[in-house]
């Protein structure tokens, strides 16, 4: 091969890359917002089930927190909360925290608080427990995780936030002990961290509330 | 190009050279998403249009590209298409996409679409391409749907969805249930065709 011909052979390559490049780059620009429509619809149908018996208005994933560790809240990566608002006022925060002490591995614990402090739903994101047994915190496994559904930091006490093998009000698992006290856990210090920060995630509200 | 031509580029692919049962091309997704029917017919819409649109792409640049670097080219056209194809996916079948999963992006090493590009494409003008392109296509398409019913039914007693029975033959949706199934499709074909066992 000469010299020119050689030329010519990366400038033909180099077209067709060129080419194929704007013909991804059109259908990307076409399907971005779609895209993002259907992960945004995606990610509110994954927080639904939290969010029971809470009013909410649309664009519930719009006004999302992410809290990088060290915060207070269970787990060390990032902490998700999303903000959720009715009629312009707030109504709920949903906490994506992690429990770090699960059986095998953390768990990634989606956990619904009402405004006033109370449970309205706990979800598990993503765990990897033993089938069977701890994989029954799962909501498609077990009911076990509807427990929590309206409890709050006074309901049981805070000495009671724990599976009743540890003297606590909640049920544990057969077989799995550590999975369920991890869960518990991540609720009870959610529910502190929510108690004590209130104001600092919902400002608005604080201030209107001081004046 | 004539109609007969069509016709015959066409059975070609659904039938006589299918990619699936006779070339035995693009084994991995056929064994690996064919667990529902409708799995099946999102993964095979999908190589259908990259297979047709790669062969007719490869097809009208024959003459511009060098033997040495075709096999480069195939593969930047062929990625290019599948990540439209799955951009797409994403955007208006996103339940599709999300079952499918990987096996979007993975049309990329389906070898029955460089295969085309190269044994027909390469040396064909570009409507016999695009004839041999979705003959090929929807003979992989066809089978990827044959297959994903029939481990549906026996598997779960549903199809597409729709369920008749509380539970099947759990065998036939899991790995080892593909591997018979494309058995019984592959010996089927031989007998209707009379060819006798080798």
């Amino acid at each position: 091969m000469s010299t020119s011909s050689i030329f010519r052979t990366g400038l033909t390559l180099a077209a067709i890359g060129a080419i194929c490049t704007m013909l991804v780059a059109a259908t990307y620009q076409a399907t971005r917002d779609r895209i993002a429509a259907n992960d945004k619809a995606l990610l509110e149908q994954s927080l639904l089930p939290a969010l029971a018996g809470i009013d909410y208005d649309s664009g519930l994933t719009d006004s999302l927190l992410e809290l990088q560790p060290p915060h207070e809240l269970p787990g060390n990566d990032t902490a998700l909360v999303y903000r959720v608002f009715a009629a312009g006022e707030p109504a709920a925060a949903l906490f994506a925290v992690t429990a770090r002490d699960g059986y095998s591995g953390p768990i990634r614990v989606l956990i619904g608080v009402a405004y006033d402090g109370t449970v309205s739903g706990v979800r598990i994101l993503q765990h990897r427990e033993t089938p069977g047994l701890g994989d029954m915190i799962d909501s498609s496994r077990s009911d076990w995780v509807l427990q929590f559904d309206g409890r709050s930091l006074g309901n049981p006490a805070a000495e009671h936030w724990a599976i009743r093998g540890d003297g606590g009000e909640f049920d544990q698992l057969t077989g799995a002990s550590i999975t369920p006290r991890a869960v518990v856990g991540a609720v009870r210090d959610t529910l502190l961290y929510f108690d004590a920060h209130r104001d600092e995630i919902f400002p608005v509200a604080a201030s209107e509330e001081n004046e | 190009m004539t109609a007969a031509a069509w016709t015959e580029r066409l059975r070609t692919g659904l039938w006589k050279d299918n990619p699936g049962l006779v070339q035995l091309l693009g084994l991995c997704p056929l064994l690996a998403v064919t667990s529902t029917f409708v799995n099946g017919l999102g993964l095979g819409i999908a190589t259908l249009l990259v297979l047709t649109f790669s062969n007719a792409l490869v097809s009208a640049t024959r003459r511009l590209i060098r033997p040495e670097i075709r096999i480069p080219i195939y593969v930047v056209i062929i990625a290019s298409l599948v990540t439209c194809a799955e951009l797409i996916f994403k955007a208006w079948f996103p339940a599709l996409d999300r079952s499918l999963g990987i096996f979007i992006p993975l049309i990329v090493t389906n070898c029955a679409i460089v295969a085309r590009a190269e044994i027909f494409a390469s040396r064909n003008p570009i409507g016999a391409s695009i004839a041999d392109g979705l003959g090929m296509g929807a003979g992989f398409a066809l089978l990827l749907m044959a297959l994903g019913a029939f481990r549906e039914l026996v598997g779960q007693a549903s199809l597409a969805g729709f369920s008749f029975a509380d539970s099947g033959f759990l065998l036939a949706v899991l790995p080892p249930g593909a591997f018979f199934a494309l058995a019984l499709a592959v010996a089927l074909k031989n007998h209707i065709d009379g060819k006798p066992g080798r």
